[in-house]
């Protein structure tokens, strides 16, 4: 019979409404401005909840609820002032080992948690917080790959008793000369097995060799290399406090930062973008430093560098131990003293040679030298060009009292830089200096409005379309505003399912897809419209009417879904999450505008006798 | 209710010469601006700084304009955003002060000569990122392009799919040339729209071109410059509808979106208006220029359904 839908499609349509509704459900909630609390290192209890409900009972801060949950605490306020003050309450109780961050916490009840009903998250725009990009010197991190190398070799060689007149390094390639073919034998040998990245062939000049990486091997250090700037940014994201943070990279040399609730953007760029480690090394309390700038006569060990206030000090060229033998470092204050300190942690062998040094050393001074990378924009022939530049300040330097090994204090800093030191150290260093290429920060409130008026534009747009299609196509009209009003929910709930972050380009990209559902059922109602004045009868009509809507809706749907999907590979940052949502508009616009307003006719007018259509 | 109780016998193409001339001095207007103006890139392209305040006031900007002029950002853009207390300030950054620097340094320097200054928001690009940006976008532009004539080329036949590009490529152009003459700021959202414009005015293309290739198949004479005329008359009604009610949603988010959202709405309220227009006189018009004929639009294989298979 005409206008009959066979009951698995009935069903198939009542099924996806049923889950589309309960998926989009969790979006009518909100949020809620919370405060969240995660210790780093070890787990949080019930006697930290209690204490930090003290604090806010305290200073008079009412909240809504304080729960511990995950290993983390998460205290709901009602609104973003009180949660402003509680963020510095509970800080100030529970001091540096924790770390505590702003956050919204979905106001979604218990049970649609439990089995996993999360609403879309917000992104930037809508909810505040920092963006970054940084782009990744993957050069550096080949050319500071091969000057270690080239040194390695060079104590190798020597140890080897392989007799070589230099190693050096020259653009990619370290060439090595040496004093007699059989040294060159030999040493061709050596590096072959020991180095396997390193591909070794006579060089231009006899007795030469010259090793360099292959392109592949280079290709891999790059990836390793912003995996590993990854893992170091995660590390002080961390170190940071920030509830829901994004690392991840975008295309080859790129990784995008995102730090939801984040004000403090200083701080947070002081952190990310600085590359610090450290050296301790001996003094050379012998020389004459302050002589040996003014003539530039530098006795042949040693090195020259500045401490804070500019003084050149001379130091060793040994390095007793590096940053990256480190385990931990966390400030303090001396006990004695009061002054703040940095306590570190030295791993086994570093350990080892800290013991041994200071054994040799008693009562010589030693120093802590600093050596951060910083970055410089210039400007080389009208293209901008960054530089790297590493900076040497010798921080500390202080007498050798007692054989130490494992553990020991850094002191002579001001607080903050002491926080700051003992952050650095213990995130790691990253493998390449990086640079931050694009910034956006949305304030708070900011994030409120674009919000607010996205959804009352949305709303009003929506509230006009409705009524205006239900007064042109009557019933028929009412059916097509169900559709459109199903194809709305039925995007949110994808969009919830994939846990797509909403933007406000992405709320104008739904706002269009209604226009494409509205186009769709128009399309349906005048092919009917048109079957009628036709003469032909209303069942006869409203089949005929579908049966030619179909291929246009198709057509019409499949183009701009081609226009979606080139956005979506092609586009950057707010063009993708506008075609994402634009695509899944369109997939459940066909499904609504099709199949949904079909089966509402065919239950509604399907297999009646009827006289006459209301469209 | 119905606009046309019947169908039209509106003779739209005969006006399609003085259309065309029409399009293409407009066209032609457009260019030339963007020869010679370009576009007023947002810092989404160029590279640079935008510091969005707010004032607990209506904000003084000639003294905003002085205080930054004093701290040596002379060039800086001063101007309202939505409110008389929002301002936004677009600047490129200081020799020695690198860009990132540069919205904490301009916001220290509001912040001493009063205040009360709220920060709102900072956009720091980078010259690299905004020229990559450029690259990617143009480069979506022109895939699109290709997808849309590849499938409406399969799914109908050439002349109709170079009509349907040509009346995108025109809709596009006319879009972006609106921005230039009225030297409005053209950033990411502007990109976003522009692109949905490409999309809507397939959209809308593609229905024609559907009538005309059904009323091809079923009417058995009359020329093509008759037929054509008939399916644009056939779907005017549907066209002027959605046409109507998606410019309706495109003025709500014009007047409630917010001043974020004003350039995406004012190039959809553009795009949407010229697409409707270059459906008719663009797409459909090129095609019966280039001679598509009865012959090139019948059945080549038996599209030939069961009712059950129809959804």
């Amino acid at each position: 019979m005409l206008n009959r839908y066979p009951a698995w499609k009935n069903i198939t349509v009542i099924l996806v409404t049923v889950l589309g509704i309960l998926l989009a459900l969790p979006n009518l909630y909100g949020d809620d401005p919370a405060v969240q609390i995660s210790e780093n290192n070890a787990t949080l209890t019930a006697t930290t909840t209690t204490q930090v409900e003290q604090a806010l009972n305290t200073a008079k801060l009412p909240y809504k609820s304080a729960v511990l949950n995950d290993n983390r605490i998460l205290v709901r306020f009602n609104d973003t002032d009180t949660q402003l003050r509680a963020l510095g309450a509970v800080k100030k109780t529970l001091g540096n080992n924790y770390s505590v961050a702003l956050n919204l916490a979905p106001r979604t009840p218990k049970w649609m948690r439990a089995i996993g009903l999360k609403p879309m998250s917000k992104g930037l725009d809508l909810q505040g917080g920092v963006h970054f990009q940084l782009l990744v010197d993957l050069n550096a991190a080949v050319q500071t790959k091969l000057q270690r190398d080239a040194t390695d070799i060079r104590g190798s060689l020597r140890e080897k008793l392989i007799r070589y007149e230099d190693v050096s390094l020259s653009g990619d390639a370290i060439n090595v000369t040496l004093r007699t073919p059989e040294d060159v034998a030999k040493a061709k040998k050596f590096i072959g097995t020991e180095y396997p990245e390193l591909t070794v062939t006579p060089g231009s000049q006899p007795n030469t060799l010259t090793a360099r990486m292959s392109p592949q091997n280079i290709q891999q250090l790059r990836q390793l290399a912003v995996e590993q700037n990854i893992t170091t940014l995660r590390n002080r994201v961390n170190e940071l406090g920030v509830a829901e943070p994004v690392v991840q990279q975008q295309g080859g040399n790129s990784i995008v930062v995102e730090l939801p609730g984040v004000q403090d953007t200083a701080r947070a760029k002081e952190i990310l973008g600085a590359t610090a480690t450290l050296e301790f090394r001996l003094v050379d309390y012998g020389a004459n430093a302050v002589l040996a700038k003014q003539t530039g006569h530098i006795p042949l060990d040693d090195q020259l560098f500045p401490d804070k206030a500019g003084n050149p000090v001379l130091l060793k060229r040994d390095v007793i131990v590096s940053g990256d033998q480190l385990v931990d470092a966390v400030s303090g204050y001396d006990q004695e003293s009061g002054t703040p300190d940095v306590n570190v942690t030295l791993n086994s062998a570093g350990a080892a040679k800290m013991g041994e040094v200071t054994r040799e050393n008693l009562d010589k001074p030693m120093a802590v030298l600093y050596i951060e990378t910083k970055t410089e924009h210039t400007t080389v022939n009208g293209q901008a060009v960054s530089v790297h530049k590493k900076v040497y300040t010798v921080i500390n330097v202080a007498t050798i009292r007692g054989i130490f090994s494992k553990r020991f204090q850094i002191t002579g800093l001001a607080q903050d830089e002491a926080q700051n030191l003992a952050l650095l150290l213990r995130a790691g260093s990253l493998a390449a200096p990086m640079d931050i290429v694009e910034e956006r920060t949305v304030g708070p409130s900011l994030g409120q409005e674009n919000i607010k008026q996205g959804f009352y534009a949305a709303l009003l747009g929506f509230v006009l379309v409705v009524a205006f299609i239900a007064l042109y196509y009557k019933i028929f009209g009412v059916i097509a505003d169900l559709a459109v009003f199903m194809n709305l929910v039925l995007t949110v709930a994808l969009l919830s399912l994939i846990q797509a972050t909403l933007t406000l380009p992405g709320i104008a990209g739904i706002v269009l897809t209604l226009g494409m559902g509205v186009d769709a059922n128009v399309l349906i109602n005048e092919h009917i419209r048109e079957e009628v004045r036709s003469g032909n009868s209303p069942q006869a009509s409203i089949h005929a009417g579908y049966r030619r809507a179909f291929a246009t809706i198709v057509d019409a749907h499949v183009t701009t879904l081609t226009a979606a999907v080139m956005l979506f590979l092609f586009g950057a940052g707010p063009v993708k999450g506008f075609a994402v949502t634009l695509s899944l508009g369109i997939l459940t616009s066909l499904f609504t505008a099709i199949m949904g307003t079909r089966s509402l006719v065919n239950w509604f007018y399907g297999g009646r006798n009827l006289k006459k259509l209301p469209v | 209710m119905e606009f046309f109780h019947k169908v039209p016998h509106i003779n739209f193409l005969a006006a399609r010469k003085l259309a065309m001339g029409m399009s293409v001095a407009v066209l032609i207007i457009a260019v030339v601006s963007l020869a010679i103006h370009g576009l007023n890139f947002g810092v989404d392209f160029t590279g640079g700084v935008t510091v969005q305040v707010s004032y607990p006031q209506p904000a003084d900007l000639r003294q905003i304009r002085e205080t930054l002029g004093t701290a040596g950002y002379k060039d800086a853009i001063v101007q309202n955003f939505g409110t008389p207390e929002e301002v936004l300030i677009r600047l490129q950054p200081k020799k020695g002060v690198s860009g990132k620097d540069t919205g904490s340094a301009v916001l220290t320097a509001l912040q001493k000569a009063s205040p009360q200054v709220k920060l709102e928001q900072v956009n720091f690009v980078g010259p690299e990122v905004g020229k990559d940006l450029a690259t990617k976008g143009a480069l979506a532009f022109f895939l699109t392009l290709t997808g849309i004539l590849l499938y409406i080329w399969f799914r109908f036949e050439w002349r109709l799919a170079l009509g349907g590009v040509a009346a995108t490529l025109h809709d596009v152009v006319f879009t972006v040339g609106f921005f230039s003459i009225f030297h409005l700021e053209f950033d990411l959202n502007v990109l976003a729209a522009v692109l949905a414009v490409m999309g809507y005015s397939v959209n809308d293309t593609v229905v024609v071109f559907d009538r005309i290739r059904e009323d091809f198949r079923i009417t058995r004479k009359g020329t093509p410059f008759e037929i054509i005329n008939l399916a644009v008359n056939q779907t005017l009604s549907r066209t002027i509808i959605t046409s109507g009610v998606t410019l309706l949603v495109v003025i709500a988010l014009l007047i409630l979106g917010g001043p974020v959202l004003h350039g995406f709405s004012v190039a959809l309220f553009v795009g949407i208006i010229v697409g409707t227009y270059s459906s008719i006189y663009i797409a459909s018009a090129t095609a019966l220029m280039l001679g598509v004929s009865k012959k090139d639009l019948m059945v080549r294989v038996k599209e030939d359904k069961k009712v059950d298979d129809m959804p």
